[in-house]
């Protein structure tokens, strides 16, 4: 692990795998949406609306995957002052937030249509939105110091604090969930799922995981030579 | 231990020499309920249903009043920094900076909320639970605020930034607190929720200054 933590062979290795990555995310992507949007056939009781899930299900395991992610870069880079991870998780926060939010709007267009309604204070729902408010808390916080190594330690002991969090904040919204509203909203898991709409899904899964991949190094990298113009910039004053 | 206590000390001394901050928050929280009525309307019925969430938000966003200033003025003289090299460890100030914030703001909303829950029709069931709930509650607040706190140290925009921060994570306290009281208006066992809440303050109270110091160790380097 230590040998990927040189942010120069980080830079070249990123650099040589980012066209092959990208290449390959634009092609899966472009195949997910033509299966996903035109050959798959509509829900007999969804009808065309079953498409929504098709981004909604991959951008909902990311936004969990995401923040998983962070929080193991997160013990890295507090425990073994591995640069590159702090980076990682700053850089990749804002990506977490826009898929937590894409999960959040593809369902509530998906709930207008089936549930009647934009919202329900459903427990999964709420979770989702609770997750969505650690990433904006954790976007906001790595920003407001003028130190950036010392925005980036405090983040990730936040990242830390929200993952031990996580499960309480869920356990305790199905709980109430439970007491508040017992079954007003029919769940559709009840058939099994078929597999003309599993190989859609699942390749959208996995474009949807290239891409944050392509992402996550294109934003590292950027974030990287950000640190360095910093520096040379202050050389360059610290010699006048 | 000596050090801890002589914070605790430290700190109560402080606060009720001046006396703004604690009564700050007290009024805060009393003013807060009062204005649901003319928010809500002013039927029994209407209020009394609301009354628990009303007071558990008010007194959540009490203890966030007065919360970004926990660490803060210590920061900013420099005597976070002489503690912490006096070889004080950063846990135990974490810990009493957080005791002497509970002392000051959570123990005085025990007294004042049965006030405030009468005004707002709370029904007459719940007044017990309602207390149990706020003694075993707003500890947590107390230690949950006090990372936030510490994470916002040395931060441009403090006070809005403390706050997305840490309302999230007081959705689990809220919820087991509100189930109790509205579990007891109901004629039902608080007993489950009430035990919740006992759990998080017993994972909230090793934890929680733990976390805190960790933020509060950034400060020295």
């Amino acid at each position: 692990m230590h040998r990927f933590a040189n942010p120069a062979r980080f830079m070249r290795l990123s650099a040589r795998l980012l066209p092959w990555l990208a290449g390959a995310t634009a092609l899966l992507l472009a195949v997910g949406l033509y299966l996903a949007l035109i050959a798959s056939p509509p829900d007999y009781q969804q009808g065309q609306a079953v498409r929504i899930m098709y981004v909604h299900v991959p951008s909902a395991w990311l936004s969990m995957a995401v923040y998983g992610a962070m929080a193991l870069a997160s013990i890295a880079y507090l425990v073994w002052k591995h640069p590159l991870a702090g980076l990682f998780t700053k850089a990749v926060a804002p990506v977490g937030a826009g898929f937590t939010a894409l999960c959040l709007v593809t369902g509530s267009l998906w709930g207008e249509p089936m549930w009647g309604t934009w919202w329900v204070w459903d427990a999964r729902l709420t979770s989702v939105l609770i997750l969505f408010f650690l990433y904006l808390g954790y976007i906001a916080l790595v920003g407001a110091f003028d130190d950036a190594e010392r925005g980036l330690r405090v983040g990730a002991v936040l990242v830390l604090v929200g993952t031990v969090n996580l499960p309480i904040i869920k356990f305790s919204v199905d709980w109430w969930n439970t007491l508040h509203q017992p079954a007003s909203v029919g769940r559709l898991d009840g058939p099994t799922m078929d597999t003309a709409m599993l190989i859609p899904l699942l390749v959208m899964a996995l474009a949807f995981t290239l891409l944050f991949a392509v992402l996550a190094l294109v934003r590292t990298r950027a974030e990287l030579t950000w640190r360095k113009v910093e520096v040379l910039r202050l050389f360059q004053a610290a010699g006048e | 231990m000596r050090a801890l206590w002589h914070l605790i000390r430290r700190d109560l001394t402080l606060v009720l020499r001046s006396g703004t901050d604690a009564g700050a928050a007290l009024a805060f929280f009393v003013v807060t309920v009062t204005l649901f009525p003319f928010g809500i309307g002013p039927e029994p019925e209407i209020l009394g249903r609301v009354a628990a969430g009303l007071i558990w938000v008010s007194a959540l966003l009490a203890t966030l009043l007065s919360m970004e200033r926990l660490f803060q003025a210590d920061y900013e003289d420099g005597t976070l920094d002489q503690l912490l090299l006096a070889g004080v460890s950063a846990e135990a100030i974490a810990m009493a900076k957080i005791a002497a914030h509970w002392l000051v703001t959570g123990l005085p909303l025990l007294i004042v909320a049965p006030v405030m829950a009468a005004l707002i029709q709370l029904p007459a069931g719940a007044y017990g639970v309602m207390i149990a709930s706020l003694a075993l509650g707003t500890p947590v607040l107390s230690l949950i605020g006090g990372i936030g706190a510490a994470l916002i140290l040395g931060a441009r925009r403090g006070g809005a930034l403390l706050a997305l921060l840490v309302l999230p994570l007081f959705v689990p306290p809220l919820i087991f607190a509100v189930g109790a009281i509205d579990a007891a208006a109901l004629g039902l066992s608080p007993r489950p929720n009430l035990l919740f809440l006992a759990g998080l303050l017993a994972a909230a109270l090793p934890l929680a200054p733990v976390a805190a110091a960790a933020a509060i160790r950034q400060v020295l380097d």
